[in-house]
């Protein structure tokens, strides 16, 4: 029956994420390929494509111009068609949606990796590692920070390090890119002990191990940029809201009742907090994973963020459609997961307490 | 409410911080009025669009005055001088010498006290004639007498003269220096460092070259061959600071983007964060409060906006359109009234439907905007504000970041745009540090004086934060 209930209630959330992702990368699709602007483009493309082709082709030179441009248009037309594009844009929209989920992703229209290739999963593929070797340090890292700092400073409450923590989180309002430039003036312009911006120096290492150093040497002002603008307000609230649970009725009779502190801490403050940090720290690494479009531009790093830019800023539909699906996924499956996890943890969806 | 209000008004004072900040916002919304009011919007965009015309008397990437009470030491500032307006220092007299011919003759002299060497010299020239143009003969007198002969030349037309990269003139000075010391200059010698050097073995050595202070003196001699011929010209000694903001890399005066750069932050971050709460709210109450088919649809559609990446999103659409600075906020506005928030409005309501007024209220049979409008919003109100002040720095900063990217809006000067600029000028490469550290420094003082007092008030509405 609890079983039941259970498979139930999942299935449901699972045909409704699905539909959430369905509905966004439908969305998407509409923006991208706004007031059929890109299909102009590439209808373009098709016929410069086109009429090279024939009118370099020596096969044709007898021809004279009228025939070269009825075989042109053939050729077009036909071109079009395999494209697809003779259809109204309504209907191919479906067409992209139903390729899009079945992530076969295609071709880039403009962009291109760094291997020359127009497929949009190499294209993607090439860029993901250094984003998530950026950004997905960075955000464990703030994690970890934000974690232990709160829960040390809630035991501190009042203290000195307590007060400067709260005089210094408004410093978060300024985002992690802006702290960026300040760092790249001290240490690259000024001092100049570490690079501007880019991934590894030009031209690359050849050895492996200097390689990751030069790499690291890359890494260290994005990073120190972030911890400096969002350490202390991941500290503070984590502390407000470790305190905030801390004065919750259950703490204190286990406090009343003499429990050593460690213990309170551990069974009656850390585990009633945890679902609501699991979630926040999965959404999060799952969100550092489209990284970070500003601070990418500042650092010039060659991660998904920057090519969501240039994919947008060049009209690229099939590489922004991939981009969106694939984050759309893995976001609709991370929170899946967790209502998984939560399903078979809550009590309330257990027995059936709507 | 209003109690609740000046009760929050009185605690807020308590606060030393939220009191500073307080203080930087009302100076800003002070700046922008001035700026508004001083400098008209058209005009401020003119100026910025103008390019090199308008800009032409104003040094290129100049620092900004307060720059030589940091270096201690006076660096040059520019010093334009006009034959058309006469003034002390400027003379032009025109001796006839037979029946059309006519001798001309131009003086100006200009105390130069400086500690540096000026960044650049122009002479610009106007002339008359109906046949044959007039000769013209420059001459440059260090205050030493040192005599340098600048251009000799038959003018046909209005033009300039670009003395700092006039070749020739670089090689005669070179070839004057070899005669004189012996010995080529070690490094490439500019004219305007060899007309303002002390002329000593100094001036072989880009490090040792040093400013020659005194009167200097620009002689012109002509010969007008017409009866109507004229000639003028004024003479511009660039400098090496301009204004208290600086230049760009285009002569234009910093100072303009960053007056105009606060009031546009301010409406920008105040509209979007204030209307994006509201309509947020609304969105959450309805949602709230209707229930079932409603609420289900809602919460749908905001998720599916939490999936759409913002700001590739908002990048897309600006790029397309190439939208002005108001409809990218109304995009903003668009694209992030579904936002997460709405789930946290929507939880508020819920848990306020259920409270006894409210009960009463329908009890009294109040309809749905009734107690939505009257009942709901006014008791959620208070503890926006927090958010509403915090999130304004987001905002400021969003309008600053989609300028760095390069999508913004081109035609308004805002501070964001001045980054942008100095970053593809180079700034950061050739030392120009005030080119983004002052828009800097403006965003930072901004969005740090929201913050402040946004997490003031958050305390204060908050009981529960109060506390600990």
């Amino acid at each position: 029956m609890q079983v039941k209930r259970i498979a139930l209630y999942l299935a449901r959330r699972g045909i409704v994420l699905f539909l959430t992702v369905v509905a966004a990368v439908y969305v998407t699709i509409l923006i991208a390929n706004m007031g059929g602007y890109v299909d102009e483009i590439i209808k373009s493309e098709v016929l410069f494509r086109v009429s090279t082709s024939v009118y370099q082709n020596p096969a044709y030179r007898g021809l004279n111009e009228t025939a070269l441009k009825k075989l042109v248009t053939e050729l077009y037309e036909n071109e079009i068609k395999r494209l697809g594009f003779d259809q109204p844009f309504f209907i191919r929209s479906f067409n992209y949606l139903a390729d899009a989920l079945t992530l076969n992703l295609g071709r880039a229209l403009f962009l291109s990796s760094d291997s020359g290739s127009r497929n949009v999963r190499i294209i993607l593929m090439e860029r993901l590692p250094n984003t998530v070797l950026l950004f997905t340090t960075t955000q464990l890292i703030l994690f970890f920070i934000g974690l232990f700092g709160g829960l040390y400073l809630s035991r501190k409450y009042g203290s000195r390090t307590d007060k400067i923590v709260s005089l210094l989180a408004p410093f978060s309002a300024l985002p992690g890119w802006f702290y960026g430039l300040f760092l790249i003036i001290i240490f690259a312009s000024v001092l100049r002990i570490l690079p501007y911006g880019g991934m590894v120096d030009i031209p690359p290492p050849t050895d492996r191990f200097e390689y990751a150093l030069s790499v690291l040497r890359h890494m260290i002002l994005p990073i120190m940029s972030w911890l400096i603008a969002y350490s202390f307000f991941n500290i503070y609230t984590r502390r407000t809201f470790f305190l905030i649970f801390s004065k919750e009725d259950f703490v204190e009779v286990a406090k009343a009742k003499g429990l050593p502190e460690d213990l309170v801490r551990r069974r009656y403050i850390l585990r009633p907090t945890l679902p609501p940090i699991v979630t926040d720290l999965s959404l999060t690494l799952i969100a550092s994973w489209t990284g970070a479009v500003i601070t990418e531009t500042v650092f010039n790093w060659p991660g998904v963020g920057r090519l969501f830019y240039e994919a947008a800023a060049l009209f690229d539909t099939p590489v922004i459609v991939g981009l969106v699906v694939i984050y759309a996924y893995l976001l609709a499956i991370t929170v899946f997961v967790l209502e998984l996890v939560y399903a078979i943890l809550d009590p309330r969806i257990r027995i059936g307490v709507s | 409410m209003s109690s609740i209000i000046a009760e929050g008004l009185k605690s807020v004072a308590s606060y030393k911080s939220a009191l500073i900040g307080a203080a930087i916002i009302l100076m800003l919304v002070g700046i922008s009025i001035y700026t508004v009011a001083a400098i008209p919007y058209d005009e401020a965009v003119r100026l910025w669009r103008a390019g090199e015309q308008t800009w032409i008397e104003a040094p290129r990437n100049a620092y900004p005055t307060w720059y030589s009470y940091i270096l201690q030491k006076r660096l040059p500032e520019t010093i334009i001088k006009d034959s058309s307006k006469p003034e002390l220092g400027v003379n032009k007299v025109i001796v006839p010498a037979g029946e059309t011919i006519k001798v001309l003759r131009i003086e100006m002299s200009f105390a130069f006290d400086y500690d540096d060497i000026p960044s650049e010299i122009n002479i610009f020239y106007t002339v008359r004639y109906n046949k044959s143009a007039p000769q013209i003969t420059m001459t440059w007198i260090k205050p030493d007498g040192t005599e340098i002969e600048l251009r000799k030349f038959n003018p046909g037309s209005d033009g300039a003269y670009y003395l700092s990269v006039d070749a020739s003139l670089a090689s005669r000075e070179v070839e004057r220096l070899v005669n004189k010391f012996g010995q080529r200059p070690s490094y490439e010698l500019t004219p305007t460092v060899s007309l303002f050097a002390v002329e000593d073995r100094s001036i072989l050595e880009r490090d040792t070259v040093t400013v020659m202070k005194g009167v200097y003196r620009l002689s012109v001699e002509g010969l007008l061959l017409d009866p109507q011929s004229d000639f003028d010209l004024k003479l511009v000694v660039y400098g090496k600071v301009y204004g208290w903001a600086g230049t760009d890399h285009l002569r234009r005066d910093i100072g303009i983007a960053l007056l105009w750069g606060t009031p546009i932050a301010l409406t920008f971050g105040l509209i979007a964060s204030v209307s994006i709460a509201l309509i947020q709210m609304a969105i959450g109450a309805v949602s709230a409060w209707f229930g079932g088919v409603v609420d289900n649809f809602i919460q749908r559609v905001t998720e599916v906006f939490i999936v759409l990446p913002f700001l590739p999103t908002l990048i897309m659409v600006s790029t397309l359109y190439k939208i002005d600075i108001w409809t990218i906020l109304l995009v903003v506005i668009i694209l992030l009234s579904f936002g997460p928030g709405v789930k946290n409005y929507r939880a508020v309501f819920l848990q306020l439907k259920e409270s006894q007024y409210i009960e009463a209220a329908k009890a009294f049979g109040a309809g749905a905007p009734r107690i939505i409008l009257l009942h709901l919003v006014p008791r959620v109100i208070p503890t926006m504000i927090p958010a509403i002040v915090y999130s304004v720095a987001d905002f400021v900063f969003l309008e600053a970041a989609l300028a760095i990217l390069g999508i913004g809006d081109p035609r308004t000067p805002t501070w964001g745009k001045v980054i942008e600029d100095s970053f593809y000028g180079g700034a950061l490469f050739k030392g120009l540090y005030y080119w983004t550290l002052q828009p800097a420094f403006l965003l930072l003082i901004t969005s740090l004086s929201f913050a402040l007092v946004g997490l003031t008030l958050d305390k204060i509405f908050n009981p529960r934060l109060r506390e600990v």
